[in-house]
């Protein structure tokens, strides 16, 4: 489908480092998009004003929210945290937002780039690799007491181990999957039900009527619904890395 | 049966997975509601709970969906 195509924009086909194409394609265009609009949000909250503005407020609550999110979850620990995990959720939401934007009515093609495993793959592995590096450098190598829960049964250690080590190891992959598919199932709802508007008009009245004006009712309670999915996935993206970042720094 | 009816018969019961992620989701919500509404003054502090269980029901049917996409679009 035309809008998951990833193509290289302004002429930049042919750009390369060693051997790797490094052409600007429309996935960082809109990454950059989602970043720039994330700065311009952010840096018109930084005045410091006594009493917040409208515009202040709004980037106090996003901040605060992720700061409680990681108070409740990691702890006292988790404050170091806070940068980061407000980047991931907020850049994950600016991107899954500007994503459904209707920029189709004034011929431009929005673009998700949470809709690609390739995107929110890299993103689950940093939070991964947090983990991993924290936990083995903060633990040593008491860290792998994770995959033991405390008091479980001596026969019972082999397969707790092998068992708590799996659903360890798939985290990365579960975190980045969730996001892709569920965006991307999204989109591609909202093709499906557009394709029946468009089809079904242009089939005659009858079918106008039976099939074409009940897909237009229903897809615009499936945007509304997108627009909640939307903020629901980056909301558990950022959540599931505040828990993994909770088993580093406090085991279990 | 030839090999492409196959591959999207089987995609086709893959969705079925979908389904029952509903019931998941639908049985985590709703408890969730059972309890809050009994003790509405602990219910803001599950919500992190809440969600989290809310995405392990939802990643199981999302793997459905996988399983489908693999079916159609990757096996020969």
């Amino acid at each position: 489908m035309h809008q998951f195509a990833i193509e290289p924009l302004f002429g930049s086909d042919n750009w390369s480092i060693a051997g790797h194409n490094i052409a600007f394609t429309n996935s960082a265009l809109w990454m950059a998009l989602s970043f720039g609009l994330l700065m311009l949000f952010v840096s018109g909250g930084l005045k410091r004003q006594l009493v917040p503005g409208r515009w202040q407020m709004a980037v106090e609550s996003l901040t605060g929210f992720v700061d409680n999110m990681l108070a409740t979850n990691v702890g006292p620990n988790g404050k170091k945290y806070v940068p980061y995990v407000f980047s991931l959720f907020s850049f994950i939401l600016f991107a899954n937002y500007i994503g459904l934007v209707p920029l189709g009515l004034i011929g431009l093609h929005p673009y998700t780039f949470t809709s690609h495993f390739s995107a929110t793959g890299v993103l689950s592995l940093m939070a991964f690799a947090i983990v991993l590096v924290v936990g083995f450098a903060k633990h040593k190598l008491h860290f792998f007491s994770l995959f033991v829960p405390h008091g479980t049964p001596l026969v019972m250690i082999p397969l707790i181990f092998v068992v708590e080590l799996i659903s360890f190891l798939v985290r990365p992959f579960s975190l980045g999957l969730r996001l892709f598919v569920a965006m991307m199932a999204g989109h591609v709802l909202l093709e499906v039900l557009s394709s029946f508007v468009i089809t079904g008009g242009n089939a005659g009245a009858v079918t106008f009527a039976a099939a074409a004006v009940p897909s237009f009712i229903l897809m615009i309670v499936i945007c509304a619904l997108e627009i909640l999915v939307a903020g629901i996935q980056a909301y558990v993206f950022a959540l599931l890395t505040c828990v993994y970042l909770n088993d580093a720094e406090n085991l279990h | 049966m030839d090999m492409e009816a196959a591959k999207v018969l089987g995609a086709g019961f893959a969705a079925i997975g979908c389904g029952l992620a509903a019931i998941g989701v639908g049985v985590v919500f709703g408890n969730f509601l059972e309890g809050a509404l009994r003790n509405p003054g602990a219910a803001d502090g599950q919500q992190g709970r809440l969600f989290i269980g809310f995405a392990a029901a939802e990643l199981l049917g999302l793997l459905s969906f996988v399983v489908a996409m693999i079916l159609i679009f990757v096996v020969k």
